[in-house]
């Protein structure tokens, strides 16, 4: 062992850092203050009415919920796994994953598309209800988020097989990734409010 | 000397699938009747898999403090007023 390496440890620790762009941060923070009121409203709207909220909770599908629930948090692990592989320069890998989480945030799309379908088939629509109401406000803004999720996706796609992102450059891939974990986190809440607590 | 341990990511995964399994499995057998002992395990199972996600997935825990206590704190203020409300037979 060297002097040099001896005078350079012990391993300072990383510094704190913030991944992604800040306005990011902002916006993640001005999302989860909004879903968190209407979390807080429908939760409260449940007390005043237990039997209409049981009875509109009894027409959802918790197994198709526990299905997007899986897509979301797979989607989530591509798009990190994606980060990590372009952190290593491993364009082509990174790619891949990305590839992955779009296909995970499609098929979140594709079904819960279905479930709407189905509920207006059945005559079901916000006009129904406070439990239709805040269900559509709820899941249909979170549905929009995850849409755009998905656009994020698929344009990150081409610069990041291209090779246009590394380990000190991949600022814009970790921008978006942060979104889609902001869409996940929101649907971990989400999911056992709507579908599971009675 | 290439190890291939699961790297973290893919073990919060794998956490993430089963805290969601679990999750569908008690709601899927109702006969519980949803005590508040149920509904409190299956908020914790959310704030579990919420954790990770801002922990991890977000990177927050090696971030600056502040934006970790805001995600975190958002977390446990509406996990513990969902788990309030749900728990108050007014």
């Amino acid at each position: 062992m060297t002097s040099a390496t001896a005078r350079l440890s012990p391993v300072e620790p990383p510094s704190p850092r913030l991944v992604g762009d800040l306005v990011i941060w902002l916006l993640v923070l001005a999302e989860l203050l909004t879903f968190g009121m209407l979390f807080i409203a429908f939760a409260f709207a449940r007390i005043r009415e237990r039997a209409v909220f049981s009875a509109g909770q009894a027409t959802l599908d918790l197994s198709r919920g526990a299905i997007n629930t899986v897509l979301l948090v797979s989607a989530s692990w591509c798009i990190a796994s994606s980060v990590r592989a372009v952190r290593v320069n491993d364009s082509k890998k990174g790619a891949r994953w990305l590839l992955g989480a779009l296909a995970c945030g499609c098929g979140f799309l594709v079904l819960k598309s279905v479930e709407y379908l189905h509920k207006w088939q059945e005559g079901i629509d916000i006009a129904n209800n406070s439990f239709y109401l805040l269900y559509v406000m709820l899941t249909g803004f979170h549905f929009l988020h995850a849409t755009v999720g998905c656009i994020i996706f698929a344009v990150l796609w081409a610069p990041t097989r291209r090779g246009a992102y590394g380990a000190d450059t991949c600022h814009a891939l970790e921008t978006g990734a942060v979104f889609w974990h902001m869409v996940d986190l929101l649907w971990m809440v989400l999911f056992p409010l709507v579908y599971v607590l009675r | 000397m290439k190890k291939n341990y699961l790297h973290r990511l893919d073990a919060i995964w794998l956490v993430l699938l089963a805290a969601t399994t679990l999750t569908w499995w008690l709601g899927e057998h109702p006969d519980a009747a949803m005590g508040a002992a149920l509904a409190s395990v299956v908020l914790a199972l959310a704030g579990l898999k919420g954790c990770l996600i801002i922990l991890d997935y977000m990177e927050l825990r090696h971030a600056p403090a502040l934006w970790r206590r805001l995600l975190l704190g958002w977390l446990a203020f509406t996990l513990a007023l969902v788990l309030a409300a749900t728990l108050w037979h007014g």
